[in-house]
């Protein structure tokens, strides 16, 4: 996966999570909960079906790295390399 | 002479303070229902309701359930977005989401603002024949496409599946902060949380409360599939015929999604903001059978509407309607028409009706709702009919059974609404239309 697809798989997930969610004035380097109306319980829901899609398995000390869009794909980058 | 009496006259006033501060009192003692709010198979308001029951309307329909096939069952249709976000409904439950619509609706009907009391000593008390049977069904279908992998059950189950899970959704959609649980009765379970409310606002733990059931059976295979087992779960040609208490041709029940939320508050305090009232709470009892895990118990049930009578300080004849629990099946049906027999026997005045009929059984949520659909019976004198009877059972035949079309009555101040349930529950509530 590029980063370009990485971005689309966080943000397509997020949408599932909440189809009222605004992409339009999200800044990719700021956290993704202080933007978006996300709380721990939906920021599981992403982890999860990471692991749904993809077969991941994120451990728990690997979740702040889930923090920002960037972060994000900045992570899940060689994880996603073969995908 | 007229000097004499003039020391009188404090006396007096005293005994009318006292007569008055009497009179608040019993007031403060007195609980009425002052808002309904509902979602049952064919209807999400009270008015619609009844207009169904009285054109004795079935919605009741085949739908298909994983791993079990087809059955007749009541499904609700509501605007489940009116009062709260796509997104908290999939984070909730069904029953959360049907609870949600219910306590809003039944604030509106009772033209109360959220703010009107306390939030803190506002309390929420909702019956429960089951919870979480829907959730873990749906859990363990999950993982199954993950070759049962546990690693894929969702953090939101235990949120979903604890007991206060559809009273807590409602505190959280209405930011009350008072108390909320659950309370589990089988399918006595929407009556017990009625008389929770009673005795909370008469113990003064709290000024207003949300009471009633909810019901998202339909959502479980396994509660069909148990039915079905015990010989007891309905079967007709046409769905709209397969609840049919009474007929000696009925099967068994329909199971069926449902709430009912009911606003209960202090008389004094109704009629201090001009509220409607739609009925008072006369008299309330729930016993146990201690005898069978499934199979009713006529004697107990018979007991627990002399009870109820007695607290309400009223004789068999006094009743106007009796809303039954039957639910379609052989020896309940028959039971509890003996349970009546013992109590009533012939008394003349005393209509029976049942809802089941029209709308199947919405366990937890099924006595309020039931009794949510004959309260407007005190307003428009009509007993609404027991619908599918074209062969009565001889051993349910009681006098004023209403049949298939409703019966208009020259007035009706009183309803007993019976709701029994499994493990040998019984309870009765007597409603009074409120006069001063």
């Amino acid at each position: 996966m590029t980063r370009d697809e990485i971005k689309d798989l966080i943000l397509e997930i997020i949408k599932d999570i909440d189809e009222d969610a605004d992409f339009d004035t999200l800044q990719s380097d700021l956290p993704l909960r202080d933007q978006l109306d996300l709380d721990s319980m939906d920021f599981l829901d992403i982890v999860m079906e990471l692991r749904k899609r993809h077969k991941l398995q994120i451990p728990e000390a690997d979740y702040p790295q889930l923090a920002s869009l960037t972060s994000c794909v900045n992570y899940l980058e060689p994880l996603l390399k073969n995908i | 002479m007229y000097k004499n009496h003039t020391p009188l006259k404090p006396i007096y006033n005293k005994l009318t303070v006292i007569r008055q501060l009497t009179i608040m009192d019993n007031n403060q003692q007195r609980i009425v229902i002052t808002g309904v709010g509902l979602a049952a198979p064919g209807a999400d308001n009270l008015k619609d309701f009844r207009a169904q029951v009285l054109a004795g309307n079935s919605a009741i329909k085949e739908i298909e359930l994983r791993y079990f096939g087809s059955a007749p069952a009541g499904i609700c249709t509501f605007d489940e977005t009116r009062y709260r976000k796509k997104r908290e409904n999939k984070r909730g439950t069904r029953a959360g989401c049907l609870g949600v619509y219910c306590a809003h609706e039944a604030l509106a009907d009772a033209a109360l603002s959220i703010d009107h009391y306390e939030r803190s000593r506002i309390g929420v008390y909702v019956g429960l024949t089951e919870h979480g049977t829907v959730e873990t069904e749906n859990e363990i279908f999950n993982i199954s496409n993950y070759n049962y992998d546990v690693k894929y059950w969702s953090h939101h189950h235990n949120p979903r599946t604890v007991l206060n899970n559809p009273a807590g959704e409602i505190t959280m959609s209405l930011g009350i902060t008072g108390p909320h649980y659950a309370i589990g009765a089988a399918c006595a379970a929407g009556n017990a949380s009625l008389i929770q409310g009673v005795q909370m606002l008469r113990l003064d733990e709290v000024d207003m409360a949300l009471v009633g059931g909810i019901s998202e059976s339909p959502g479980s295979f396994g509660i069909f599939a148990s039915f079905k087992a015990q010989g007891a779960l309905a079967e007709a040609a046409d769905p709209r015929q397969a609840c049919r208490p009474f007929d000696m041709d009925r099967n068994g029940i329909v199971v069926s999604e449902g709430a009912c939320i009911y606003v209960l508050e202090r008389l004094d305090k109704a009629l201090a903001r001009g509220a409607r009232i739609y009925g008072e709470i006369a008299g309330y009892c729930i016993n146990s059978d201690a005898r069978d895990f499934v199979l009713p118990y006529d004697k107990r049930q018979a007991e627990c509407m002399q009870q109820a009578l007695k607290r309400a300080g009223m004789e068999p004849g006094d009743i106007d309607i009796i809303n039954t629990h039957a639910t379609g099946t052989k020896q309940g049906d028959i039971e509890e028409c003996k349970a009546i027999r013992q109590v009533f026997g012939e008394a003349p005045s005393t209509y029976i009706n049942n809802t089941k009929s029209i709308i199947g059984h919405a366990m937890g949520a099924a006595g309020v709702l039931e009794l949510a659909g004959n309260l407007p019976a005190f307003e428009d004198h009509l007993v609404h009919p027991t619908i599918n009877v074209t062969n009565l059972d001889p051993e349910c035949a009681l006098p004023h059974m209403v049949l298939n079309t409703p019966v208009q009555l020259p007035s009706i101040s009183t309803i007993l609404n019976n709701s029994f349930g499994m493990v040998g529950i019984n309870s009765v509530i007597i409603v009074n239309k409120y006069e001063e």
